[in-house]
């Protein structure tokens, strides 16, 4: 047979079975105290650096979607800023003007009142002085008159007409 | 550079020293065999004092002791079984002083053979009857390198999990940690990954420990003294055992599928099912030898190659053959490292695609493309 021919190629059945029991015990050993730990630990870390990268990623889009977030919050600050600045001036005329108008419509209507009670006064006084005038009139009249006239109804009247026509004019 | 050629001359210079030591003491071998033996002289005459096929596979095959260097050499213990029941002695006890086979009466009387012990007739003749009975478990030179190869793994490995248990995940990887690790990752993703598919995490002990028992044999191998040279990958037992689990791993692990594809083809006319299944069949069988050959002829074809360059200095009886010899026997020992890492690649390689073979799933029936079209060596 081949086998006997060439002592090679013929197998040693004590070689075969301390490889059987060799291999056994180093699958087992390593098996249970090597490859499990070394293999779970290899993708535990290879894990780790997916995750790691991963939360990297995500910070990373994070902080663009924050930035463009806070660029447009700032654009709408500035906006806002911009707006309240317009209506403050814009408050700021009309309370301006308006002041002014009620200021101009105080001045008229003082100035008018003024005047009304200007007039009112300059009449009463007009009034006062013509009717002081008059009784000054009178009694210089009658005093006058008393040593001039005896008849006193008669001058009265006459004063009298005279007087209506001073209260006349 | 300069320090690379300085390096390379120094390699050749020791080699050269080695050679013409060795050369002397082996004159001092054959000298001393003729001063002991006139019929054993005799013989060697008639052979021309040398025999390069005996030397070569005396260096490849298996002892019973491992020879140091000169007349010193470890006697490993024999274990035997036979109908007598199992028996153990040194192996030193059978051999004398002279480094000559002896006969040594144990539950038989028993002699060392072309390199096996065999039980002999009164005459000295071999008793095959008796021999055939008798179970030989010594550890022998090629066990004791697989014991040293597991031993020094198991220290290699349980280390590195320690490491891996000391530094935690999230620290980088140190020293035999940092060199094992990619090693490690490269079974993982260049053999499990793309030949098993997603369930190759469970077969991944079984390819680690397959594939650096199968490595570190191989370097072991390349080493030529003690601890290392013993030619144990390239020993048909040792790869036979391996090829062996690798059969019953797939058979075992093959699901309903894959013995479907054995016996009855999908996709295929019935004449053409015939056909296929003892094919098939065969195949089962084809691909645990196919392993165990190729690791076996890669590795022993190796250290017959480098033996013989070495040898040509024997054989033309000058040490300036050397010149030659020892160069081309670096140059091919620089091939055998590759070989050793690629064989243990191969055969990693192969029985991932196997189990992977074995568990797939089909889950189209109608066109099936045959995907075992395997590239062999």
């Amino acid at each position: 047979m081949l086998l006997e021919i060439n002592p090679l190629v013929l197998p040693d059945v004590g070689l075969a079975f301390w490889s059987l029991i060799a291999f056994l015990v180093l699958l087992f050993v390593l098996g249970k105290f090597a490859w499990k730990p070394i293999m779970k630990a290899i993708s535990e870390r290879e894990q780790g650096i997916e995750d790691a990268l991963a939360k990297a990623d995500k910070v990373k889009a994070e902080m663009v979607a924050l930035k463009s977030e806070n660029e447009a919050m700032m654009n709408k600050a500035r906006e806002e800023r911009a707006k309240m600045l317009k209506e403050a001036k814009e408050t700021a005329e009309k309370m301006v003007s308006e002041a002014k108008d009620k200021a101009k419509s105080e001045y008229d209507r003082i100035v008018a009142e003024a005047q009304q009670a200007i007039t009112q006064q300059k009449n009463a006084a007009l009034t006062d002085v013509k009717n002081q005038v008059g009784s000054l009139v009178v009694e210089v009249a009658e005093k006058v008159l008393r040593r001039e006239l005896a008849d006193k109804t008669g001058q009265e009247k006459y004063i009298k007409e005279l007087a209506e026509g001073v209260k006349l004019n | 550079m300069s320090l690379r050629s300085v390096q390379s001359l120094l390699v050749a210079t020791f080699g050269l020293l080695l050679i013409t030591f060795s050369n002397v003491s082996l004159a001092q071998d054959s000298a001393h065999a003729v001063a002991a033996e006139g019929k054993e002289a005799a013989h060697a005459e008639k052979e021309g004092k040398f025999n390069v096929t005996e030397t070569i596979l005396e260096h490849i095959k298996d002892s019973h002791s491992w020879h140091l260097w000169g007349h010193t050499s470890i006697h490993l213990p024999v274990i035997l079984y036979s109908d007598k029941g199992l028996e153990s002695f040194s192996s030193s006890k059978l051999m004398n002083e002279h480094h000559e086979q002896v006969v040594y009466n144990g539950h038989y009387p028993y002699k060392v053979v072309d390199g096996k012990i065999r039980v002999v007739n009164a005459d000295g003749s071999v008793n095959k009857e008796a021999s055939a009975r008798v179970w030989d478990f010594s550890i022998t030179k090629n066990v004791t390198a697989l014991l040293v190869s597991v031993t020094l793994l198991m220290l290699i490995f349980l280390s590195v999990a320690a490491a891996y248990k000391k530094r935690g995940v999230n620290s980088a990887p140190k020293g035999m940690q940092s060199f094992m690790e990619p090693v490690i990752l490269f079974v993982r993703d260049e053999v499990a990954k793309p030949n098993i598919g997603h369930h190759y995490i469970k077969y991944m002990p079984f390819l680690l420990s397959l594939f650096f028992l199968i490595l570190i044999n191989n370097f072991l191998g390349l080493i030529p003294f003690f601890p290392g040279g013993a030619n144990l990958s390239g020993n048909i037992a040792f790869t036979m055992t391996l090829a062996v689990c690798v059969f019953i791993v797939v058979n075992i692990k093959g699901n309903k599928s894959y013995w479907k594809h054995i016996f009855w083809m999908p996709g295929m006319h019935w004449s053409m099912k015939l056909f296929l299944a003892p094919i098939e069949l065969i195949g089962v069988f084809i691909k645990p030898i196919s392993l165990m050959v190729r690791l076996f002829a890669n590795l022993t074809a190796g250290h017959i190659l480098v033996l013989s360059l070495v040898c040509l200095i024997f054989i033309f009886k000058t040490v300036y053959a050397s010149a030659i010899a020892v160069p081309f026997a670096v140059f091919i020992s620089l091939i055998e490292l590759l070989v050793a890492f690629l064989q243990a690649y191969i055969f990693a390689m192969l029985s991932a695609m196997y189990i992977g073979m074995a568990i797939e799933e089909h889950h189209h029936h109608g066109d099936h493309d045959p995907h075992y079209n395997e590239s062999e060596d």
